[in-house]
């Protein structure tokens, strides 16, 4: 006889959150705020010692034999931190959390903003325009298809999004097109999707065959 | 009626849980006898939604199970061609001399590992067979866990056991840091800033393999697994468009379409996606796991899936006739 209580706790909570595809039950529900309470307490956790205590607390207060320097700075950070938990106390403190969500705002949209200029317009700009100038220079037919497709698909796509003139005419064909480029985008994304949550079911079923059932090896 | 059946499956189950301990395997002749049965039963299900008869939602529910469930225990071998941009990321890794120093960043949590698992097992396993260092970092905080499970399978393969790769010489965990992507930025200038100790609090300096180790300038190859934010998108970001370290990827099917962009501007050097990616990465390889049998699971899957999609458009364009043809 085999009996090991972590993998039976596991076992019976994924059959209970599996109950639900045959319909809402109470060992469902129950599994669920389990895996949600577990969920939460895990991620409290390990933010707190993972920001406050390692970052915050060990940065300020370092280990005197460490020979590092205490750095105060981070006070700037547990303040922004603090003036958030402002809007707890209603609409009178409420309007103070917008400081430290600017900073936050203004500091992202800073780092970022070259960032993906960078990587997500000029080099797939520069990628799409280059392979199409490159299968235009040396000429096959699958090279001049695929470079094609995904250069006119770009452009219709993004004609697609340009609202300033009426989607009438030509204009109106181009973003038909882009529509029609959209569609297969999100369909192939959608299949990615279906995809990926078939191997966590997956990833279950073989919990339960292998650990808890031994069926498989 | 109904509430006992629940009951039986339940007891049955438990009887197995407590008292089975020989695996169940079906010969390949069995293996094609239940695929027809399956097949002929969705034949079934399209002749009655063609006559008109409702097909409960429970009853697709319970055939992607029984497809899910049942290759587990079939003797199928699925052909299997390896994509471009898995071979790209082989061909990349296999170019790396031996001794050279791969950062493996581990940035996903248990949820993920059925996808990218396999992908990091065959990775370790690939690594320590062809003396490679590997460098484990984590931007989730269960990655670097993740990192540890694929490190013990590997030591429990004999000829890698026989090799025995020796932590901080030939591999090191240096666990996970808070700060997303501005951890690969700071990585940038200094490692030592950001890791100052591994996952066991030994400190940076005091790694044999971390000697040397500056910034990205001393790495060879950045191997990257991840299943969101931070991952892949940060990596080809700031690793190779900022600091021209090359990054190859292994993400989870949902991530993939949003990555593969970047493998055709030639900025991230080959993507693993999903589980036909982590399977045609093992067959790369040549380390067998289990993404090949996950694959087998996912196809039936898939098959049984589009068969409902058509006995659906079937039972549409049927109904609809029916309701027009004028009534005698």
């Amino acid at each position: 006889m085999q009996f090991d209580i972590g993998i039976w706790i596991a076992a019976l909570l994924t059959l209970g959150i599996i109950s639900f595809l045959y319909k809402d039950n109470v060992i469902y529900k129950v599994s669920e705020a389990i895996f949600v309470g577990v969920s939460a307490g895990f991620w409290f956790i390990s933010l707190f010692w993972d920001n406050i205590y390692r970052k915050f607390w060990v940065g300020v207060f370092p280990d005197p034999t460490s020979g590092k320097e205490p750095q105060y700075i981070l006070f700037g950070g547990v303040l922004l931190g603090v003036l958030m938990l402002s809007r707890l106390f209603g609409n009178k403190a409420g309007w103070i959390s917008r400081w430290p969500l600017a900073f936050i705002v203004g500091a992202t949209a800073g780092l970022k903003m070259i960032t993906f200029l960078a990587s997500n317009a000029v080099a797939q700009i520069n990628a799409t325009v280059g392979n199409f100038v490159a299968a235009v220079a040396a000429p096959t037919f699958a090279g001049l298809v695929t470079a094609s497709t995904v250069t006119i698909g770009t452009f219709c796509g993004l004609v697609y999004f340009f609202f300033s003139k009426e989607h009438k005419g030509w204009f109106g064909g181009l973003a038909q097109v882009g529509t029609w480029v959209l569609m297969i985008t999100f369909g192939a994304s959608f299949g990615y999707t279906v995809m990926s949550r078939m191997s966590l079911l997956l990833g279950r079923i073989d919990f339960l065959l292998s650990d808890w059932l031994h069926l498989i090896k | 009626m109904k509430k006992i059946v629940p009951v039986i499956v339940l007891a049955l189950l438990f009887a197995i849980a407590l008292f089975n301990d020989s695996a169940l395997e079906l010969s390949p002749t069995w293996s094609w006898v239940v695929t027809i049965l399956l097949g002929l039963a969705m034949v079934v299900v399209l002749i009655l939604s063609m006559t008109g008869k409702m097909i409960e939602r429970r009853i697709v529910f319970l055939f992607v199970g029984i497809s899910l469930v049942l290759p587990f225990f079939m003797n199928f071998t699925m052909p299997l061609n390896v994509s471009p941009v898995v071979q790209t990321l082989y061909d990349a890794l296999n170019k790396l001399p031996k001794g050279s120093k791969v950062l493996a960043s581990f940035d996903y949590d248990p949820p993920s590992a059925p996808e990218l698992q396999p992908m990091a097992d065959a990775f370790v396993k690939w690594a320590f067979r062809n003396d490679i260092k590997v460098i484990i970092v984590g931007l989730w905080p269960q990655g670097p866990l993740q990192a540890n499970l694929s490190v013990e399978a590997a030591m429990a393969d004999p000829e890698i056991a026989a090799k025995n790769p020796k932590y901080g010489v030939d591999y090191v965990n240096l666990g996970f840091q808070t700060g997303n992507e501005f951890v690969i930025q700071g990585m940038g200038t200094s490692f030592r800033a950001k890791f100052p100790t591994d996952l066991y609090n030994t400190p940076y300096d005091s790694i044999p393999l971390m000697r040397g180790v500056e910034n990205f300038s001393n790495i060879d190859f950045v191997m990257n697994l991840s299943s969101g934010y931070p991952g892949t998108v940060e990596w080809v970001q700031i690793a190779v468009d900022r600091f021209g370290v090359p990054v190859g990827a292994g993400n989870t099917a949902v991530q993939a379409p949003q990555v593969y962009p970047y493998v055709e501007s030639g900025q991230l050097t080959g993507l693993l996606g999903g589980m036909s990616g982590a399977a045609e990465f093992e067959k790369a390889t040549g380390e067998a796991g289990q993404a090949n049998t996950f694959l087998l699971s996912q196809s039936f899957a898939h098959l049984v899936v589009v068969g409902f999609i058509l006995i659906g458009n079937v039972a549409l364009f049927i109904g609809q006739n029916r309701r027009r043809a004028p009534l005698v």
